[in-house]
């Protein structure tokens, strides 16, 4: 039968297309000097799909609405900036107020690493150090009904940024000045530019899909789908709630330190508000609950953002005729009316809350004929049923 | 701290407070009868800022506030129309996305249509006109808000209690679909209740920006997320509690800064939330609601 087919093609199908996408890295990585746009596309696009895959967890598997990603995003992008930063070139960062002792003392203890290593290391201890966050938070707030609960997140985001800014912090996150001087993805040969973000990225979403399709993550659907039931059934509520947070967290901690490596240098108002909206425009674009979704979405949302409707922002003449409305933020603004348009009228995105698969895409043309068929006979029965109708009469 | 700057202190609180009230409003009354955090409201208050500013450029102060309310009223109702209503039976958190939606459009907007950079709030003169009561000196907009605060929750809630128009708005949020069985217009009275919120969320937004001189396109959010933990410290639904929420949220603030503790002050209004929320999720003044399944 076809499907048996196609269920024996897909594993193929998908082992060619990473393969495929594997030279295809590889090769860009190469000519990356004349394709600096599509190089720095990927980049984000992989960054910010480790981000919508974390904020679709809580917000689409598990029916928790948290709107804190920017402030766990900072505690992971500040805590891999310190700690990459090269430790001979820290006091011209730190300027002005100088670095904090035991700032200082830690990465000492962390130079003998390697680079990669060391990366991994910082990746890894902002992610802890943000699931601790959340862990604290969750216990208080995951009990709250959903409204209360985004307003929560919310808040505390604004004070993780409040406090990253604040002047008491100032030898610690250099306060509003910000941090520069963050090593890159890339080697000093330029050598792991798209493969290093990708192959995180790679392993932070496969190990988030392992987790959505254990029995955990059957337990964060059931809570989706009715909480009242699922705790019938005997699922802790907020144990499960606390885990999809935590799990969430870390590993948007873990893309908040990608950005920073991509960003080069931050400063606090980089984790505004607005960055948590981005983000949950590529998930509910994805569709909510769907991670495929959100990874094919991330880039799409990217790479129009950054590339293709950059053209939005700048004023442009055809001729001698000026498009209207095209000047500063006009871009931000085509975004937003998307997001609304989709929610109001598109409410499931792109996926909804299936997955991509190999047999829906062969099938299709098998469907098409079939559902062809089925009107067609449809049409049959009506015309069959008007000519009843005129022989009764 | 002498006396006099304590008074100055309680003063800016208070005015502060009354501001955060009446924004605070909008959220209650929207909360109780939609169950929506109106995430846009902040926004809202922010256009009237900006609105405002184009109003006095052309007009003088008594006909632009007007201007500026009426404006405020009409984005308003139509961010509910067009945002809300179609999502009516809509899961709550696509309702919810749509308001952030909202939110995040009309930010955007703000910035494209009048840049990120901070413009300067228009001086209404009577609000400025400086005062001497005994040491302390303040000017009339500290001592006219809370005043006209307290005068439009007595206001308002005489409407809400003794009116026909506030007795369907109480039926509305006590349960929805049975008042609409009894012959309530509901998107009527959606409308009437949005129209009333955007109104004094432009007074507060006058009464606010005339302290702070400027205005920005974010610089309605942390007012609003403070305003809503000022909804919920009242009890969300009562319109007495929300001018409770907002004047000590205001008072706190004004203390917290007055000390030192500027970076804390916005922590410690979340940490209200939490601690509300945990201890008493009603809030101050708010009915007990039991979980419906």
């Amino acid at each position: 039968m076809p499907v048996n087919k196609h269920r024996k093609l897909s594993p193929v199908l998908s082992l060619a297309v990473i393969l495929l996408l594997l030279i295809f890295l590889i090769v860009l990585e190469q000519h990356q000097a004349s394709n600096r746009m599509v190089v720095a596309v990927l980049q984000k696009g992989a960054i910010l799909a480790v981000a919508a895959v974390a904020m679709n967890l809580p917000n689409g598997f598990t029916g928790i609405f948290s709107l804190g990603m920017a402030g766990f995003m900072s505690i992971g992008a500040y805590i891999t900036a310190i700690l990459t930063i090269p430790t001979d070139t820290i006091e011209s960062v730190y300027y002005i107020s100088g670095v904090a002792g035991w700032v200082m003392s830690i990465k000492r203890a962390l130079d003998g690493l390697p680079q990669p290593l060391l990366v991994l290391v910082a990746l890894l201890i902002g992610g802890l150090v943000a699931s601790l966050f959340a862990f604290l938070i969750g216990i208080p707030v995951l009990r709250f009904k959903s409204d209360y609960l985004a307003i929560a997140t919310l808040g505390f985001s604004e004070i993780i940024r409040a406090l990253v800014a604040s002047p008491q912090l100032d030898r610690v996150t250099n306060g509003s000045y910000g941090l520069k001087n963050i090593p890159g993805f890339a080697t000093a040969s330029g050598s792991g530019a798209l493969l290093i973000p990708f192959a995180i990225a790679a392993v932070c979403i496969f190990i988030m899909v392992l987790v959505i399709n254990s029995s955990y993550g059957r337990a964060f659907k059931a809570i989706r789908e009715d909480d009242i039931a699922a705790e019938a059934m005997g699922i802790n509520l907020l144990k499960h709630k606390e885990l999809s947070f935590v799990i969430s967290s870390f590993f948007t901690a873990i893309s908040g330190g990608m950005l920073a490596m991509y960003m080069r240098s931050i400063d606090s108002k980089t984790f505004q508000v607005s960055l948590t909206y981005d983000i949950l425009l590529i998930v509910v674009i994805g569709g909510m609950g769907s991670v495929t979704g959100s990874i094919i979405s991330a880039f799409l949302i990217t790479a129009s953002k950054e590339w293709w409707l950059r053209f939005f922002d700048q004023t442009l003449y055809i001729g001698n005729w000026q498009v209207p409305l095209l000047r500063t933020g006009f871009r931000m603004v085509v975004f937003s009316v998307l997001l609304m348009v989709v929610v109001l009228f598109y409410r499931r995105g792109l996926m909804g809350d299936r997955e991509f698969s190999w047999e829906d895409i062969l099938g299709l043309p098998r469907r098409w004929r079939r559902r062809r068929a089925v009107t067609a006979a449809a049409r049959a029965d009506a015309a069959e049923a008007k000519d009843g109708g005129k022989h009764d009469a | 701290m002498s006396f006099s700057t304590f008074i100055q202190h309680c003063l800016t609180g208070i005015s502060l407070g009354g501001a955060y009230a009446l924004i605070s409003i909008g959220y209650t009354l929207v909360y109780g009868i939609l169950l929506l955090i109106n995430f846009a409201h902040a926004d809202i208050f922010m256009m009237a800022g900006y609105f405002m500013i184009f109003a006095m450029a052309s007009f003088p102060w008594q006909v632009a506030i007007p201007i500026v309310i009426l404006a405020t009223v009409v984005l308003g109702v139509v961010i509910e129309r067009v945002a809300y209503k179609p999502l009516r039976n809509a899961p709550r958190m696509s309702v919810m996305i749509s308001a952030i939606g909202v939110s995040y459009l009309l930010q955007n907007l703000a910035t494209y249509l009048f840049s990120a950079l901070p413009q300067g709030y228009p001086t209404i003169p009577p609000l400025k006109k400086v005062i001497q009561l005994g040491s302390v000196t303040t000017s009339l907009v500290t001592l006219i808000t809370p005043v006209l605060t307290i005068l439009l929750v007595i206001l308002l809630m005489l409407l809400v209690r003794h009116s026909k128009f506030g007795m369907a708005m109480r039926a509305v949020s006590k349960d929805f679909e049975t008042s609409q069985l009894m012959g309530i217009k509901i998107n009527r009275v959606v409308s009437y209740t949005f129209a009333i919120g955007s109104a004094l969320a432009a007074i507060g937004s006058i009464l606010y920006f005339t302290d702070r001189m400027s205005v920005t396109p974010f610089s309605g959010t942390m007012p609003g997320l403070k305003c809503f933990v000022a909804a919920v410290l009242g009890g969300i639904g009562s319109i007495p509690g929300a001018m409770i929420g907002g004047f000590i949220i205001g008072i706190t603030e004004t203390f917290l800064v007055a000390f030192g503790y500027s970076t804390y002050s916005d922590a410690v209004t979340f940490l209200f939330l939490i601690i509300i929320l945990i201890v008493r999720p009603t809030g101050l003044l708010g009915e007990e609601l039991t979980e419906k399944v």
